[in-house]
């Protein structure tokens, strides 16, 4: 399908900013929801989505999402300006995590996050510069059939 | 036939389209069409704030009769606790129950005590539950509509242990067949309901199954005949009284109880529709995945706060609180004995039957390709509106209207904003221009000059 035949929302995340977070991830259900996308699909959507928008809202400075959608497939797109990531294999591991202990009060730092995001797309691409930021881009495929 | 079993109804007679429901109803599932007002089936979760909302009684609350009881050879009234909290202090269950019996069942149950027990149950549930969390507590159906159709995602943290009232119906039916040798069809049990939404999980279950109870009468209804029956009864023994009284099931009637007095260390209370919109928020987000459980009233301070109750919500409210204070201060404990729950919960006794399954919201088209194309619609039309959301397109918000108008159901030139010439139209209204003629200079004068002095002071 032609790009311009799916629907295309930008959405800014402030790092730091723990009072608006998760509010993509309900954003972006919301629209999946109203078209009418499969329920296992949304869930594995938002569980992604707010795994990203979380990394950026305790790891970043400031980033950008962008939500795509046409009839074939759902792509997450998210680049931030922050400290990027040291060594990615590691940050893929489950249970790696450089959470803060006031982020760990806060229920987070499982080291679950990325590898959740993995787990639950189609398809997962993430890359990073050191201090400059990690931009990552997550596929979910509305048909199963169509995943590569 | 609706695919959707609604316990309200509008009565068009009455309806003459002030959009007060329109307005109040928390999840949008009211529109105002030709001058009455309509009720979106799917979105409807029988919340019943419409019903209190609404300045000419058009929207009607549909419990049962009371003649329902003739369709049965022996009937058994179940009450809900929160109907304890109806009367003066001195009033209590055993009287009540005594009064229900005198104004025509062959029996009244103390639901508290089974409330007990699925408190008991619950905290079993909690000690080896291991899945996602908080788990929400089923006990308010139009919590378990609203996750039903806004909220799938959560429905795997509904509790699956079924209902006090379910449980005890099931229950009574078996044991009285027993006793007095009747077929359990024609013992009739009856809910005797704070609210309507009870009648939506008897009528239509969320668990798709068929409910133990057969039918709802409301508190409002039943609360006269049983005020008179009680009057003319003996005064009992206050303290003998006190002490058959479940203190983990009465509980159950105010929001808050059954954490309480379960002493839940990981518990979070919450009442009302758009509090509870926010917590689950929320919870979809993970925010609160240290939370065990979660207690959550559709009505404000639980059910005691139920469009078919009588007496003030907050009133009630503390006569449930002081019992429980006064039954911890006395240590009475008529509660049911842990032990034996333990068994039967080892049965499986307390278990739902059905599974919940979730009941989402009609997309913008069958057709994904197309309904993605409407969706872009729609966020130009809402960007093409005032956003000021004055309702008087008969939808509730710009938003609801433009997405209206992409489902085909309103025309564009409704908002009277956007095309003046509506206003023209609208005042032609009769209500409208009786209203303004009404309203005449004198009164409009009083009014500036109250505003006035409001002012000054
Ligand atoms: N956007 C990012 N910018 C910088 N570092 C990141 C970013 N995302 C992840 N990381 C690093 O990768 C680690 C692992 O991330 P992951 O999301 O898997 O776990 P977590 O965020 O630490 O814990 P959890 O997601 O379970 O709350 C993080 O601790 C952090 O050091
Ligand atoms: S809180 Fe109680 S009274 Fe109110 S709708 Fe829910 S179950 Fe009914
Ligand atoms: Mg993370």
């Amino acid at each position: 399908m032609e790009p311009e035949n799916g629907f295309i929302q930008e959405f800014k995340v402030k790092g730091g900013d723990f009072s608006k977070a998760g509010s993509i991830s309900t954003e972006i259900k919301e629209i999946l929801q109203e078209v009418g996308i499969d329920s296992s699909i949304i869930r594995r959507v938002a569980i992604a989505s707010y795994e990203a928008e979380m990394n950026m809202v305790m790891y970043s400075r400031k980033g950008e999402v962008s939500f795509i959608l046409d009839s074939v497939k759902i792509l997450i797109k998210t680049s931030d300006e922050g400290p990027g990531i040291e060594d990615i294999d590691k940050a893929m591991q489950e249970g790696f995590s450089t959470a803060t202990d006031e982020m760990r009060e806060m229920g987070f730092g499982a080291g679950m996050g990325l590898p959740n995001i993995k787990k639950h797309s189609d398809e997962f691409k993430i890359t990073s510069e050191i201090g400059k930021g990690t931009n990552l881009s997550i596929t979910f495929y509305l048909e199963q059939q169509n995943k590569q | 036939m609706n695919q959707y079993y609604h316990s309200i109804r509008i009565d068009e007679d009455k309806c003459d389209g002030r959009m007060k429901c329109m307005r109040i109803c928390p999840t949008q599932a009211i529109r105002v069409r030709n001058g009455k007002a309509k009720i979106i089936e799917e979105k409807c979760i029988d919340c019943g704030e419409c019903i209190t909302a609404c300045p000419n009684q058009a929207i009607i609350p549909q419990t049962d009769p009371f003649g329902e009881l003739s369709r049965f050879k022996y009937t058994i009234a179940i009450p809900s606790p929160s109907l304890y909290a109806q009367f003066g202090r001195e009033i209590l269950p055993e009287k009540i129950l005594a009064g229900l019996q005198s104004v025509g069942f062959n029996e009244a149950f103390d639901l508290a005590l089974t409330c007990g027990e699925v408190s008991f149950a619950i905290q079993e549930y909690l000690r080896d539950y291991d899945g996602p969390k908080p788990l929400i507590s089923n006990a308010c159906p139009t919590v378990v509509r609203l996750i039903q159709v806004r909220y799938p995602g959560l429905i795997e943290n509904l509790i699956p242990i079924d209902t006090p009232r379910e449980i005890s119906s099931r229950a009574l039916k078996k044991q009285k067949s027993k006793e007095i040798g009747l077929d359990p069809k024609d013992i009739g049990t009856f809910y005797i309901t704070p609210c309507p939404a009870k009648m939506i999980s008897i009528k239509q279950p969320a668990e798709k199954g068929k409910s133990h109870l057969d039918g709802a009468l409301s508190i409002a209804d039943i609360y006269g005949p049983l005020l008179s029956a009680m009057e003319k009864m003996e005064k009992g023994n206050y303290r003998k009284s006190l002490e058959s009284i479940c203190i983990l099931g009465i509980g159950w009637a105010i929001s808050g109880g059954i954490c309480q007095t379960l002493r839940i260390k990981n518990s979070l209370v919450t009442s009302g529709l758009s509090e509870i919109l926010k917590v689950f928020d929320d919870i979809e987000k993970g925010k609160l995945r240290n939370i065990d459980f979660i207690e959550a009233y559709s009505c404000h301070q639980g059910c005691v706060g139920g469009s078919l109750t009588v007496e003030n919500l907050y009133i009630s409210y503390n006569k449930i609180l002081k019992l429980i204070n006064t039954l911890e201060f006395e240590k009475i404990k008529a509660c049911p004995d842990i032990r034996e729950v333990r068994k039967l919960y080892e049965q499986n006794y307390f278990f739902m039957n059905g599974k919940i399954e979730s009941r989402p919201l009609k997309p913008l088209d069958d057709n994904i390709a197309i309904a993605i194309k409407k969706k872009k619609e729609k966020e130009a039309l809402y960007e093409s509106l005032p956003k000021i959301d004055c309702g008087v397109c008969g939808s509730p918000t710009c938003l609801a209207f433009a997405e209206d108008s992409v489902r085909g159901e309103v025309n564009i030139t409704d908002c009277i904003l956007r095309y003046p010439e509506k206003i023209k139209a609208l005042t032609k209204n009769k209500s409208f221009t009786a209203f303004s003629s009404k309203r005449d200079k004198s009164t409009a004068a009083r009014e500036a000059d109250k505003k006035g002095r409001k002012h000054e002071t």
